[in-house]
């Protein structure tokens, strides 16, 4: 077995509403090896999007630890998490969440402005990316101009422009159709298995799951 | 793609409330352009005071006349090159909404003293030579639509009665700021028609003007000449010309001030304005930002993008309104040419328009850009679900 790229220990994470204390994940341990496609369900409330979100270093734990490719997350300050991010992880929502008023080449392009690649490094790497999902031909269409599907193969070649550590992708097809929410889970799976992308999917959808190798199921904030 | 594309993509994705908002930064910055400029031109004469003549008056107050004997006094002070008189005459013309200013002068000296009224020679020697000749500046014949040899009856207020005069000259400024809108009449004729009514006002003057040889002797030379008629029954305050200028422009102090205010009042309003947008930006595009920042994004980053939106809609409506200045202030000075001669916007003006636009545009993303840099990322995707 590979080397865990993620190793969560004993991480407890609660949100305060006033002086009310509302528990959202307990005592929660993980390890997931490098190059793994895991899918976490559970009911809505169970905690999943909140341990997306600390692997993905975009929330910090309560109690625990969290390392992701050997990096300690809470002992970074909020700059270096930030490149951190940067480096390390592809994000895919559920939403999409594309800037309207970029393209779809200029999407894609957003996360490589961070890098010091220039102009024609990132048109290369953005033409790349765009061919992998499949949309090389409406580069320079605008979200409005795309379909649902379209919409989310963009934030897919967004999260991989990078060739990111770790993939997290929240509710990837939750406002999908059938036929989109397909092709949207094969494109993760042909991620996995050609590219060796680490992906972390939280998701409702039984079938979305069965396309991830390993399903880890939380309730009530414990892994059960 | 740069960080200010995107701003500036940005500020035109709603084009009604950015066009908007441009076209009240723009109609502001020209209100304040156009305010400003008023204020200069109540300025106006007083900037153009060369700093080689002082003026001697009354020390109680200007409406109170000095003797015509202090003439020669006063030219036998160290320093004093020329001296020359004047005299408020306040006349008005048909009708007494025509007001103007008009001064009774000594014809032999003033021209001399004030070598920026620009006379042909011909007119200079009619008006020497003929008691009731009269010269005005070009303003004012165009105001009144006279022309040289016309005769022109101007009716008294402090000296009651008809006045008939003859126009023989009209005088140009050498300068853009020299007041063209002057009526000369001589001292001499009126000092006459005195002695012949009322024997009492006659042989007094309203001031004295002097050339003096070096502006860095004007106070020691004011000194002097207050100090030739310290006790006695008219005392004199001697100054520059422009504080002499600026004294009667204090009349006017609350309404300066007044302008001065709304001025100030326009860009805050209009902060508030450009602010508001900005407002409403920033919480709409809050899970963007929080996309952003997820992406690695950092905090000055989302600065740049905030500000450059801010900025840039404000120097749009800054450029707008600092062109609209002219074409406005055009309009206003011709409309007004006989209440301000001179009106004229000047540089500074513009440049503070600008400034000011700018400012504007760096205050108004303060907001925006706490509020979007303080938001979590958790907190701020949350807005999208």
């Amino acid at each position: 077995m590979a080397e865990p790229i993620i190793q969560i220990e004993t991480l407890s994470k609660s949100y305060y509403r006033d002086s009310l204390e509302i528990p959202v994940l307990r005592n929660l341990s993980l390890s997931l090896p490098e190059g793994e496609f895991v899918a976490l369900m559970g009911p809505s409330g169970s905690g999943k999007t909140t341990l997306l979100n600390m692997i993905a270093g975009i929330d910090r734990p309560t109690k625990g630890a969290v390392r992701v490719a050997g990096t300690d997350l809470a002992q970074l300050g909020e700059s270096e998490l930030a490149k951190w991010r940067a480096r390390h992880v592809g994000f895919v929502f559920q939403f999409y969440n594309l800037i309207p008023v970029l393209t779809a080449y200029e999407n894609v392009e957003l996360p490589l402005l961070l890098t010091n690649l220039s102009a024609v490094e990132r048109k290369k790497h953005v033409e790349t990316a765009l061919g992998i999902v499949g949309l090389a031909d409406r580069m320079h269409h605008y979200p409005r101009q795309l379909s649902g599907g379209q919409e989310q193969r963009v934030a897919i070649a967004r999260a991989i422009i990078t060739d990111p550590t770790v993939i997290v992708a929240d509710e990837p097809t939750g406002d999908l159709d059938k036929q989109s929410a397909e092709e949207i889970m094969s494109l993760l799976s042909r991620l996995n298995s050609e590219f060796k992308k680490t992906i972390v999917m939280v998701t409702h959808d039984p079938r979305a799951a069965e396309r991830a190798r390993i399903q880890k199921h939380l309730d009530k904030g414990e892994l059960s | 793609m740069k960080i200010l594309k995107l701003a500036i993509k940005n500020a035109f994705r709603h084009k009604l409330r950015t066009g908007l908002t441009v076209l009240g930064l723009a109609v502001a910055v020209m209100a304040f352009g156009l305010l400003r400029t008023v204020i200069n031109a109540w300025y106006a004469g007083a900037e153009a005071a060369p700093p080689d003549r002082l003026v001697a008056r009354n020390a109680v107050n200007i409406i109170f006349p000095l003797p015509l004997a202090y003439r020669d006094q006063i030219a036998k002070v160290p320093g004093v090159e020329k001296v020359t008189y004047a005299h408020w005459f306040g006349a008005y013309y048909v009708d007494p909404k025509n007001f103007f200013a008009n001064f009774a002068i000594d014809h032999n000296t003033y021209f001399e003293i004030y070598p920026e009224f620009v006379l042909d020679s011909a007119a200079l020697a009619t008006f020497h030579s003929e008691k009731t000749a009269a010269i005005c500046g070009q303003i004012l014949a165009d105001r009144f639509g006279w022309k040289v040899g016309d005769r022109i009856r101007l009716i008294g207020t402090i000296y009651p009665g008809n006045w008939d005069l003859h126009l023989v000259g009209i005088y140009r400024g050498q300068k853009k700021v020299t007041d063209e809108s002057a009526f000369l009449l001589r001292w001499d004729m009126l000092d006459e028609n005195l002695r012949a009514t009322v024997p009492g006002r006659a042989g007094k003057v309203g001031w004295y003007i002097m050339k003096i040889s070096n502006p860095a002797d004007g106070v020691s030379i004011s000194r002097s000449v207050d100090a030739l008629f310290k006790n006695s029954l008219a005392e004199t305050l001697t100054e520059t010309e422009e504080a002499f200028q600026l004294s009667f422009i204090a009349m006017s102090s609350a309404i300066i001030t007044g302008l001065q205010l709304v001025s100030y009042l326009i860009i805050g309003i209009i902060l508030l304005v450009l602010a508001n947008t900005m407002a409403m930006t920033a919480r709409e595009r809050i899970s963007e930002y929080a996309v952003l920042k997820t992406l690695g994004f950092r905090p000055l980053h989302l600065v740049s993008l905030i500000a450059g939106e801010s900025l840039f809609i404000a120097a749009v409506g800054g450029v707008l309104g600092m062109l609209l200045i002219y074409p406005m202030a055009g309009g206003f000075g011709e409309a007004m040419k006989y209440f301000f001669p001179v009106f004229e916007v000047k540089p500074i003006t513009v440049v503070l328009a600008g400034a000011f636009a700018v400012v504007v545009g760096v205050l108004a993303s303060v907001f925006p850009i706490l509020r979007a840099t303080r938001v979590s990322i958790v907190d701020g995707l949350r807005v999208v679900g």
